[in-house]
C-alpha cells in the first residue's frame, strides 16, 4: 500500500527530505510512460533515479521506490539485486568497469584489468583504500570492434591502451 | 548487386542523428508514402521482402507480425535494443547515427499493425546511445511526427517510450525483456503462449530488433521484392556483420545477407594481423557453434549457416588466429553464461558454472582424465532442458569447441599446462581503430 503521507518519514528516516522530494519530482514524468495501473513498470528507472540521488540502493531507498510504485520492498530488492548496474552497497566515488569478454581479451583486456588491479591495490569488485575507485570486471559492452573497452561512471571508453587507461583512471578525483 | 547500403550509408557523417539531416536525406518519405496505403499492404510487403529478424533467431518478420490475434486491443510494439550478445556491436551504431531511421521503422510497424504505443528497451550500458535516442524522439515529437497525429496528418496516435535496462544479458531474450519492462527481474517466460498473443501486460506484443526495424523504411519505399532480391533463398536484404578479434580491420560491415564469411574476413577486414593463420571463427555471437578454418568458406545466410552446423545469430563474428588458446577462449565464454544465467532453471544455473570450473582447471594444467568427456556430457544435459535458449547458448560453444578442437583440449590435459603459455589470448592488438563507415569501394 502506498504510504498515506509521502512527506512523513515513513520507513526511510535516514534519507534526506530534499533527496526524497527530488526523487518524487523526477519520478512523476517517468510514471507517465506506463499505463496508470502498471506503475510498477517504472521499477528500473525508479531504482536508477534512487541510486543517482542517494548514491546506492540502501534498504531505505528500495523501500521508498517500492512505496511509490505500490509494491512490496521485497519486490524492489529482488530487482535491485538482479541487475548488475544497481548497487545495494556503497561503491567508490568512481566506478571503473572493464570488459574481459572474448573480443576484448583478444585485444589485451586481461592485461589492462590486471594492471588496474595492481595500481589500485584491489581485487575484482574492490574499492581503492582512498575510496576513489571501485573496480570490477564486466561482460560484453558491445564495443568489440573498438576493443578493449570499459565503462567509467557508466560512460564508454573504447580503443583502450595501457597509456590511455592510466590517463583516464589517473584523472578521476 | 553488392553495393546497396540500406543502413550504413550515412554512418559517421556530421549530424546524421538529427531530424534535419535525416529529412534532408529523404527521411520519413516512407512514412509519408505508407499513410496513403492500407496497413495490411505494408505487412504484405514485409512478408514479400523476406526480412528475417536480425537479433539472433532469424525469424521471418512479416510472419511474426501476422501472429497478432485479429480483434484484441491494445497491442504493443517492443523494440529490442538490449544488444549484448558477445561479439555484437551494430545496433549501437544505428542508435548513434540513424536514430530517426529506427523511429521511422517503428512508426511504420505500428501503423501497419494498429499499434499505438511502443517501448524501446535499450541496454543500461548504452548511456550515450540513450541520450541520442531520447533527443531524436524529442525532435520527432516536436516535429509533429509522433504524438497525437502520426506525421501531423493521419488520424493515428503513436507514443514511443525509452525504457533503459540495468545490466542483464538475459533481458535480450524477448520474454525476459517483457518481464523487465514490467518492472521485474528478467526471468524468461514459458512459451507458448508467445508474446504475439500474450506479451506486455498480457496484451498482444510484437518484439523486433533495432536493425530489423531500421530496414522497414527502405522496404516500404523500394518494395519487398527489391529487398528480397538483395539477398538469397529465404533471406532478403543486407545485414550488419560485426567483426572483432584477430583481424586487421575490425568493424561493422553492411553486406548482402548471404555474403561469404571467408571473403569478409580475408578481404574486407584485411585478413589476419601479421599474416597469421585463422584457427577458429565464431560466426553469430558467442552462443553460436564455432567454425574451424576449413569451414569458413561459406555463405552467411541464415539457412546456409544452419546447414553448416552453426547459426547466423546476431551477426557477431569473432576471429581467432593460431596464437589463441581455445581452451581459454571457451572458458571465458562459459564464464559469461555462468554469470548471466538468470538462475530460474537448474540445468543452466548449476551446469554453466560447472563447465566454467572444469575448463578453468584444464587451462591451468589441472585437467583430469575424463574431464573432456565430462564437459560434453554436462553441455548435453543443459541444452534443450531449459525454459529459454540461454541453456542452449551455454551448451553449444562447449559442444562445438570440443568436437572441432579436441586435440587442443587433450594436449592441455596430457601436458598438464597450457601449451600457449602467457600469450594465451594471442597477440594483443591494442591500437586498431574500428571500421564503422560505409564500405570502401
Amino acid at each position: 500500500m502506498p504510504n498515506p503521507d509521502p512527506s512523513a518519514a515513513g520507513s526511510w528516516p535516514d534519507l534526506p527530505a530534499e533527496g526524497v522530494r527530488r526523487f518524487d519530482l523526477e519520478l512523476a514524468p517517468i510514471l507517465k510512460h506506463y499505463p496508470e495501473d502498471r506503475r510498477a513498470s517504472a521499477m528500473l528507472p525508479a531504482l536508477r533515479l534512487g541510486q543517482e540521488i542517494f548514491s546506492h540502493l540502501s534498504p531505505s531507498v528500495m523501500a521508498l521506490a517500492a512505496d511509490r510504485l505500490g509494491v512490496s520492498p521485497a519486490r524492489a530488492e529482488e530487482v535491485a539485486t538482479f541487475y548488475v548496474m544497481f548497487h545495494t552497497r556503497p561503491v567508490g566515488r568512481h566506478l571503473v568497469e572493464v570488459c574481459t569478454n572474448v573480443s576484448c581479451c583478444l585485444a589485451g583486456a586481461d592485461h589492462i584489468f590486471k594492471d588496474l588491479k595492481e595500481k589500485l591495490g584491489v581485487e575484482n569488485g574492490g574499492t581503492s583504500a582512498d575510496g576513489r575507485v571501485t573496480l570490477r570486471e564486466v561482460e560484453c559492452l558491445g564495443s568489440c570492434g573498438t576493443a578493449p573497452a570499459m565503462l567509467v561512471d557508466e560512460e564508454m571508453e573504447e580503443g583502450l591502451t595501457p597509456d590511455k587507461v592510466e590517463r583516464i583512471v589517473g584523472a578521476l578525483k | 548487386m553488392t553495393d546497396t547500403l540500406i543502413l550504413t550509408q550515412r554512418w559517421g557523417t556530421k549530424d546524421s542523428h538529427t531530424l534535419a539531416s535525416y529529412r534532408a536525406a529523404g527521411g520519413y518519405a516512407a512514412l509519408e508514402k505508407a499513410l496513403a496505403l492500407a496497413p495490411a499492404s505494408i505487412v504484405e510487403e514485409v512478408k514479400v521482402s523476406n526480412l528475417r529478424g536480425r537479433g539472433g533467431a532469424g525469424f521471418a518478420t512479416g510472419l511474426k507480425w501476422s501472429f497478432l490475434p485479429k480483434d484484441v486491443r491494445p497491442r504493443y510494439l517492443t523494440v529490442n535494443a538490449d544488444e549484448s550478445e558477445p561479439g555484437t556491436f551494430k545496433d549501437r551504431y544505428i542508435l548513434e547515427y540513424e536514430p530517426h531511421m529506427l523511429i521511422e521503422g517503428i512508426a511504420l510497424t505500428c501503423y501497419a499493425n494498429d499499434i499505438h504505443a511502443a517501448y524501446i528497451y535499450i541496454r543500461g550500458e548504452f548511456a550515450k546511445q540513450t541520450r541520442v535516442l531520447e533527443s531524436a524522439l524529442e525532435e520527432a515529437y516536436r516535429g509533429g511526427i509522433l504524438g497525437k497525429r502520426l506525421l501531423g496528418k493521419a488520424d493515428f496516435a503513436l507514443d514511443v517510450f525509452v525504457h533503459r535496462g540495468a545490466g542483464a544479458y538475459i533481458c535480450g531474450e524477448e520474454s525476459a525483456l517483457l518481464e523487465s519492462l514490467e518492472g521485474k527481474k528478467g526471468y524468461p517466460r514459458l512459451k507458448p503462449p508467445f508474446p504475439a498473443v500474450i506479451g506486455l501486460y498480457g496484451r498482444p506484443t510484437i518484439i523486433n530488433n533495432v536493425e530489423t526495424l531500421a530496414n522497414i523504411p527502405w522496404i516500404v519505399l523500394n518494395g519487398g521484392k527489391a529487398f528480397a532480391a538483395l539477398g538469397a533463398g529465404k533471406s532478403g536484404g543486407t545485414r550488419l556483420f560485426c567483426v572483432s578479434g584477430h583481424v586487421n580491420r575490425p568493424g561493422v560491415y553492411e553486406k548482402p545477407v548471404h555474403y561469404n564469411l571467408k571473403k569478409l574476413i580475408m578481404e574486407d577486414c584485411g585478413g589476419i594481423p601479421g599474416g597469421r593463420a585463422v584457427k577458429a571463427v565464431i560466426p553469430g555471437g558467442s552462443s553460436s557453434p564455432v567454425l574451424s578454418a576449413a569451414e569458413i568458406d561459406v555463405s552467411m545466410e541464415f539457412d546456409a549457416l544452419k546447414a553448416a552446423g552453426t547459426m547466423a545469430g546476431s551477426g557477431g563474428i569473432i576471429v581467432m588466429d593460431d596464437s589463441a588458446c581455445l581452451v581459454r577462449v571457451l572458458g571465458r565464454i562459459a564464464k559469461f553464461y555462468a554469470e548471466e544465467s538468470c538462475g530460474q532453471c537448474t540445468p543452466c544455473r548449476e551446469g554453466a558454472p560447472w563447465m566454467e570450473g572444469v575448463l578453468e582447471r584444464i587451462e591451468h594444467g589441472e585437467g583430469r582424465e575424463g574431464d573432456i568427456d565430462k564437459l560434453v556430457q554436462m553441455a548435453n544435459n543443459i541444452g534443450g532442458q531449459t525454459i529459454c535458449p540461454l541453456g542452449d547458448a551455454a551448451a553449444m560453444p562447449v559442444q562445438s569447441f570440443v568436437k572441432k578442437f579436441r586435440a587442443e583440449f587433450e594436449r592441455h590435459v596430457a601436458e598438464r599446462r597450457c601449451p600457449f603459455g602467457a600469450g594465451a589470448w594471442g597477440k594483443a592488438q591494442q591500437t586498431r581503430q574500428a571500421f564503422i563507415g560505409p564500405a570502401p569501394s
